[in-house]
């Protein structure tokens, strides 16, 4: 600062104090180190001038030792990344992660197990009837996969106690599809298919954590990992949609129709394999996805938020919602995709970070879309008792307290946190904690909701 | 004599949780009351004090808190925790049993060695 009360210290001439703000901008240039780490490490070096000053040296000689003292810029900016940005995955990786690639090669295991999920989409074919039993083949088919998935984790961790997890699961899952006498066009089918699948995701996650699946950091990072899959599988879907169309058109040119071929084992042997490379994906290349997925989280939080307004300012000026059918499921969904922003969002932060503009925007994001659940529920409210309860509306309404007990606490907690300045680990407490939350609900949908209402 | 680098990274630790139960204090601070307890034998690169700082209070050893320096420059200032404590307590019975093991293995190894050069004397 050019403006010492002349309390203490000495003060530096111009010229020394533009190569302090030189040495400043350079290391910020670097990005390993945080501005915060920046200004405790120029207050350092601000303090180590003043003493040597103090000691007789000029301005000029003291900022060189004193730079110097600080040791190279790489050296430290190198420590700095070591101890933040890959946090936790680096330690989950250093503890299970460097014996894995010796287990008779990592890359060709992979791709065992990728066309082991590759089959599995085709395995219920052997039982069901692809046609006729469409909803349940569907239902069959994701079991087998996600369990290949489990087993495909529980291989990586080399954990015994996570291939267990992922053979009971996939066997009762499956057995379940095909004990349940659903009917093609139930809604019991219907919410299974949506739910079963979040059950066994969380199975997914036991293996992902190796069996440690108390363990907060291990939570968090199946967070982390279950939103870079998503990312990846979104890219691997893509970029296979365009090839598959270019080689029907192709084909077609051709006087050959290999649209048959293509729909019932090209695209879903693509799917089941892609799964398991989305997984090996995430842990591979690493670096490629955990400096996008936060970039996309700051992308779309603010759009959401602005969306979200918008949707508030409509809901005033009309009154509120008419038709309920849909209503409730149109923000169940939106009230996941506000629960996703606020899990990559604080995943993606360190966990003493201060306070800023990114908790505001997550706090108003999340006080939008609890007040747009509120209309939500409004105009339901009147309509439960005369319509009595169907399968669908509980699922609905299930899912939404789930969601709106987890938002709440999340805005409670982010507000506490910018009134007194405190760190993320609350949120991050309450949002591992709940994890499991989810998967019991799913169960809760898809097991006991079909007998419940005698698969209507 | 320099203290060489692996000590100095392992006694690192310690040496910061120590420096803090005098009470708070800020990161240049803890880098001269160093040279000051080490006679300058201790030299640290300073700005790896830092990360270990961050490390420490990932660990709950150290808590952080931004002020303000006399001339209002911005800092950070660290304070130890209970859990840090507890910390320095067990870098303590650990060094101390290093430090004593080095002891009689030195003081063996000067015996043994008086007592080799002594012998040919003996027989001459």
């Amino acid at each position: 600062m050019s403006a010492p009360g002349g309390a203490s210290g000495p003060t530096v001439r111009p010229d020394v104090e533009a190569e302090i703000t030189r040495w400043r901008a350079y290391l910020d240039a670097r990005g390993a180190v945080a501005p915060a780490d920046a200004d405790e490490l120029e207050d350092h070096l601000r303090g180590q001038v003043e003493d040597l000053m103090a000691s007789g040296l000029s301005d000029e000689e003291a900022f060189l030792v004193a730079v110097k003292r600080l040791g190279s810029q790489d050296e430290v900016a190198r420590e700095f990344a070591r101890q933040h940005s890959k946090r936790l995955w680096r330690q989950l990786v250093l503890d299970g992660g460097p014996r894995t690639p010796g287990r008779w090669g990592a890359v060709p295991g992979m791709l065992g197990f990728a066309v082991a999920a590759a089959l599995a989409t085709r395995a219920p074919s052997l039982v069901l009837d692809a046609g006729d039993d469409a909803a349940r083949y569907v239902l069959l088919s994701v079991t087998l996969v996600l369990g290949v998935v489990a087993g495909f984790l529980a291989w990586r961790r080399a954990s015994r106690a996570a291939g267990i997890a992922a053979a009971v699961a996939t066997v009762a899952g499956a057995a379940l599809t095909l004990a349940y006498p659903f009917d093609a066009t139930d809604d019991t089918v219907v919410l299974a298919l949506l739910h079963l699948p979040i059950a066994l995701w969380l199975v997914v996650g036991f293996a992902y954590a190796g069996g440690r699946w108390r363990s907060r950091a291990a939570r968090l990072d199946f967070i982390r990992f279950t939103g870079e899959w998503v990312i990846y599988v979104a890219l691997i879907a893509a970029g296979g949609g365009v090839l598959v169309g270019v080689t029907l058109a192709v084909f077609r040119g051709l006087g050959i129709d290999a649209e048959p071929i293509v729909s019932a084992w090209v695209v879903p042997f693509g799917a089941g394999g892609a799964t398991v490379v989305a997984a090996w994906l995430v842990e591979a290349k690493q670096e490629v996805l955990e400096s996008i997925a936060p970039v996309l989280t700051r992308v779309f939080a603010p759009l959401a938020t602005l969306a979200l307004a918008a949707m508030l300012v409509a809901a005033v000026a009309t009154g509120g919602f008419q038709e309920s059918r849909e209503v409730l499921i149109a923000v169940d969904v939106l009230l996941v995709v506000v629960l996703g922003l606020v899990l990559y969002s604080i995943s993606a932060l360190e966990p003493t970070s201060p306070a800023g503009w990114t908790d505001r925007l997550q706090l108003a994001l999340v006080v939008a879309a609890l007040a747009l659940d509120a209309f939500a529920l409004a105009a339901i409210a009147g309509r439960i008792g005369d319509a009595g309860s169907t399968p669908n509306r509980i699922a609905a309404l299930g899912l939404n307290l789930v969601l709106l007990v987890n938002l709440a606490a999340t805005a409670w907690l982010y507000g506490v946190r910018l009134a007194r300045r405190g760190t993320l680990e609350p949120l991050l407490r309450w949002q591992t904690a709940y994890v499991p939350v989810y998967g019991a609900w799913a169960l809760v949908v898809a097991v006991a909701l079909p007998p419940l209402f005698a698969f209507a | 004599m320099k203290v060489g680098k692996d000590l100095m990274a392992a006694s690192a630790a310690p040496l910061v949780l120590a420096i803090l139960t005098e009470g708070e204090s800020y990161g240049y601070a803890i880098v001269r009351r160093v040279r000051e307890l080490s006679d300058g034998e201790i030299e640290w690169t300073d700005g790896l004090l830092y990360p270990l700082l961050h490390r420490l209070e990932d660990g709950g050893h150290v808590r952080s808190r931004w002020g303000a320096s006399d001339t209002g420059r911005k800092r950070r200032y660290y304070e130890i925790t209970d859990a840090g404590r507890g910390e320095l307590a067990e870098h303590r019975r650990q060094w101390a049993a290093v430090v004593a093991a080095l002891r009689t293995a030195w003081g063996d190894a000067a015996e043994a060695a008086s007592v080799a050069t002594m012998r040919p004397g003996v027989a001459l």
